[in-house]
């Protein structure tokens, strides 16, 4: 047969380490809801090996499968002989974006936007504020009502709709923040780009979180996006710039408290990068992209450096169970049900501990969720690359949800809190979602969420 | 087939269920070539995923008309080629009929679509304290359907039973276009047992819309086990001891040294590493009484001269050890680039015989041989591993597997505990049963498919069909 072979530079052993069991299969969020081996796991390992043989071409319906898969890792949760999908769609993708055959599902004012706008924490916050405004004086209610939404052009509707209730923006945190009574650990805190410009209260809830844990925080100021967004999008070379800049925040920027005039008021220790026990992130998909970072670079002059970063890259969750949590005290007495991000729970392994934190909260009844580790559609950016998709297991989650009859859902990621606020508020509007971090400084603090 | 049959046949069929539930592009097609089972592949022409019992019937009803052949898939998770689309034909994948139709807690039954996997089913019930009782180790993707057409078992069928136990009714799909209710929510309907006659056929009578299955109270209480033993010989001395003192556990497992080690590296439970076996025993039932038959348990494997015997304390630590357990198989992916996984029955008995002789056919071969398996009902499961892009050793992998098959049968036992004859073990047939066995089955076949277009070439070594010699392969799960 005179196919052309493919050579995505994939490890051909990778493709070998999978026995063909299936076991995979009822994992993966796209084969549960269609049923076509095409969509699972083991059928996309199967094409894009038999793409790389020559046995067929990558054609518009290879991509199609290709391309719909969530990247959520499920299947790599379910496999027994230890296959590494991401290792193979990964690259894959990145070969289909270079040969120029993956098909383009963005419009031109969305990619403007996701990769222009989405991973500049300031940008992200001004490009909000009209919005925020908008929601606060009853604008956004009115526009809706009114249909002047339909004005605006299809795509933005699209992300429009997805905006969550936006609260109230903290400004600028210091750089440095002291420990609470005795000093137990010295942390940096990554902040994010759009977690922040979306849910300010959950990167200040972390902080003072630490803070109360006998942790000092420091909140490095040149840190950018994680670059997870581009990653996952084959956009290969920016993610690595922006991976670059947060080595150089979080490592030769090391030195925090270096500019602080000594003696001043709330004079901070002379610290040096080595001496942080952890880099502590809020958001899952962005803590599995910086614990990646050793692997990013591993075939370069940064991969020592990379590798260092990634061994301190911890979950909050992961942190404090760790550390031995302080005790909340203000009860919140709610049925609550905890969804797994997919990069929490397959991309990091983190399961247990967010749910451990959220049951130290007095009178907080934790309810099993069917399907919890089944990925709720957001994704990254899918929910706009694959909307029908993303819709589908976005009413899935809220199903599942409704039925556990809890009044709060809790996750880690902020794209699942997105997601879930987008599908549930209007099926359950009382319900509260938020991040297990939000919970427990309120519980903390008395203070409402 | 050939494309001339194909188009008029995609077009029945996207007029049956829809464009949207049919696929017939060659690269859509391609993954639809195997099952679990990957020596021999061959495509189907079509792909259609019907969602009612009446699509099923339209379906059927065209491919009798267009004289095609047709075969039924789940999850296809088969290690025995069961879902190997044989002549090609129309492929129907029930993936889309996965409804659970009713629950009915008070009569202890459901109804549910085949496409329903074991495992949700399961999920569904657990809010109520119930849960279906067939566990094979797929049980987290297979089907319902699948599990009605191979008679599944698992590690719990030692005390619970097999599919066939659980199964109620069958809507059976003729491969005219009859559908045939058979059972129902009722026990011990009166007549012939159609519903036993169905479970277990591979597909070969017709193609399962609904299933109606029993479901189980979950036991009150477990007290799960772990036995160390020095050697394979002192572990299955333990279990003979153990069901021959009265005590029917809920799983009695075996996993021998190199098992342990692919086990460890997967899930890192702490098995010890430099034992000669070790034996999971599980008793479940009411609390109160099973501290009795766990302390018996113990004093059976001391006697039998156990290193130890820990306990699972905590519902974490036992589903750990049932996790390492269930995806052993996959786990041996890590100790060699191919495996090839047996599924034999022997008298629980002869299980030190058996055991021997594989030993004795790893050393004649020069291959690795891993053992895991229900060691309660005497069903090995024998892991050979192997490279198969060495051809010798693939020959020898072969051999192997046959002189251990040939010895289950001569040691009174059957050369598949559940992962069916398919289209792997048909050769065996003839030498399991006589001819006249043999011409009764194809007449029993022919009651329900008589021109054999539904599963064709498949558990029957019919005439005319000569399957190619079964090659060892990559083996997975069971």
């Amino acid at each position: 047969m005179a196919r052309p072979k493919h050579d995505a530079g994939i490890d051909y052993e990778l493709f070998l380490d999978c026995v063909h069991c299936g076991l995979c299969t009822s994992a993966c969020p796209t084969y549960v809801e269609l049923g076509d081996e095409n969509d699972s796991p083991r059928g996309r390992i199967y094409l894009m090996r038999a793409v790389t043989d020559g046995r067929i071409d990558l054609d518009e319906s290879v991509q199609k499968h290709l391309d719909l898969c969530l990247d959520c890792r499920a299947c790599e949760s379910a496999c027994p002989s230890g296959v590494q999908y991401g290792k193979l769609i990964e690259p894959f993708r990145i070969h289909m974006e270079k040969t120029g055959t993956k098909p383009d599902n963005l419009s031109w004012l969305q990619k403007f936007l996701l990769y222009r706008f989405t991973p500049y924490a300031i940008r992200m916050r001004l490009a909000l504020a009209p919005a925020r405004v908008a929601q606060w004086t009853g604008l956004d209610t009115l526009m809706r009502k009114s249909g002047l939404l339909n004005l605006m052009p299809g795509s933005l509707r699209q992300m429009h709709a997805m905006l969550p209730p936006l609260k109230a923006h903290y400004g600028t945190m210091p750089e440095w923040l002291p420990a609470e009574g005795t000093r137990r650990a010295r942390v940096a805190l990554f902040t994010g780009c759009a977690a922040d410009a979306f849910f300010p209260q959950t990167n200040l809830a972390t902080a003072r979180v630490l803070q109360k844990n006998g942790c000092d925080v420091w909140i490095p100021r040149k840190q950018v996006c994680c670059g997870a967004l581009h990653y996952h999008a084959a956009l290969e070379a920016p993610a690595k710039d922006f991976a670059r800049q947060n080595l150089h925040a979080f490592l030769e920027h090391g030195t925090a408290g270096q500019s602080q005039p000594a003696g001043s008021a709330n004079a901070r220790p002379q610290a040096a990068w080595q001496d942080f026990d952890a880099i502590i992130v809020n958001a899952a998909g962005c803590g599995a992209m910086l614990k990646d970072y050793g692997h990013l670079f591993h075939d370069s002059p940064d991969a020592d450096r990379a590798a260092i970063f990634a061994k301190k890259v911890k979950d909050i969750s992961e942190f404090l169970i760790d550390l031995g949590p302080v005790a909340p005290t203000h009860p919140w007495k709610v049925k609550a049900a905890y969804h797994d991000a997919c990069h929490l729970c397959h991309g990091q392994q983190i399961r247990k501990q967010p749910r451990q934190l959220l049951e130290m909260i007095p009178e907080l009844q934790l309810v099993p969720l069917n399907e919890s580790e089944i990925c709720c559609g957001a994704a990254g950016s899918y929910n706009l690359t694959q909307p029908e998709m993303a819709e589908r297991l976005g009413e899935r989650k809220a199903r599942n949800v409704l039925d556990t009859s809890a009044d709060a859902v809790l996750s880690g990621n902020v794209g699942c809190l997105i997601q879930l606020g987008r599908y549930l508020r209007e099926k359950k509007p009382g319900l509260t979602v938020a991040h297990p971090i939000d919970a427990l400084w309120a519980s903390y603090s008395g203070e409402p969420m | 087939m050939t494309t001339a049959v194909a188009t008029p046949l995609a077009e029945r069929m996207r007029a049956v269920v829809g464009p949207a539930n049919v696929l017939s592009s060659p690269s859509d097609l391609l993954v639809y070539e195997c099952d679990g089972f990957t020596i021999e592949k061959n495509q189907p022409d079509i792909v259609v995923f019907p969602t009612s019992t009446e699509q099923i019937v339209a379906i059927v009803k065209a491919c009798h008309e267009l004289g095609v052949p047709f075969v039924p898939r789940g999850a296809g998770t088969s290690l025995a080629g069961g879902c190997l689309p044989i002549g090609g034909g129309v492929m129907i994948a029930l993936t889309r009929m996965k409804r659970i139709l009713e629950v009915n807690y008070r009569d202890r039954y459901a109804i549910i679509e085949p496409g329903v996997v074991n495992l949700w089913l399961t999920n569904h019930l657990k809010p109520r304290g119930y849960h279906f009782a067939p566990d094979p180790s797929s049980q987290g993707a297979c089907t319902i359907g699948g599990n009605v057409a191979t008679n599944s078992g698992g590690p719990h069928t030692l005390k619970y039973g097999v599919t066939v136990n659980h199964v109620l009714g069958v809507e059976l799909v003729l491969p005219d276009g009859q559908v045939v209710p058979t059972g129902g929510p009722v026990e011990d309907m009166p007549g012939y047992d159609l519903t036993g006659v169905i479970v277990g056929s591979e597909g070969t009578f017709g193609v399962a819309s609904k299933v109606w299955v029993r479901i189980t109270r979950n036991p009150e209480a477990y007290r799960t086990l772990l036995g160390v033993f020095e050697t394979v010989d002192d572990a299955t001395n333990t279990i003979s001891d153990i069901i021959g003192a009265g005590i029917i556990p809920g799983a009695l497992e075996m996993l021998d040294s190199l098992i342990l080690q692919a086990v460890e590296a997967a899930f890192h439970f702490g098995f010890p590493l430099d034992a000669g076996a070790v034996l999971i025993m599980e008793v479940d039932g009411l609390d109160a009484g099973l501290d009795q038959d766990a302390e018996r348990i113990i004093e059976i494997a001391k006697k039998n001269h156990a290193r130890e015997v820990r306990k699972a304390n905590t519902e974490a630590e036992r589903l750990l050890l049932w996790k390492s357990r269930k995806q052993a198989f996959g786990a041996v992916g890590r100790l060699a680039p191919s495996y090839c996984t047996q599924d034999g029955v022997v008298p629980r008995t002869k299980l030190p015989a058996v055991l021997k002789f594989i030993q004795h056919v790893g050393v004649k071969y020069a291959l690795k041989i891993a053992n895991v398996f229900h060691a309660g009902d005497g069903n090995i499961h024998p892991i050979l591993l192997f490279d198969e892009r060495d051809p010798d050793q693939v020959k020898r992998v072969l051999s192997a597997s046959n002189e251990i098959l040939d010895e289950c049968i001569r040691l009174g036992g059957s050369v598949t505990g559940e992962h069916g004859i398919g289209v792997e073990k048909i050769d065996f047939m003839p030498k399991l049963f006589a001819p006249d066995d043999l011409a009764m089955m194809l007449r029993l076949r022919n009651a329900f498919n008589p021109d054999g277009r539904c599963s064709p070439r498949k558990m029957l070594p019919t005439a005319g069909a000569c399957i190619e010699q079964s090659k060892a392969g990559r083996h997975a799960a069971m």
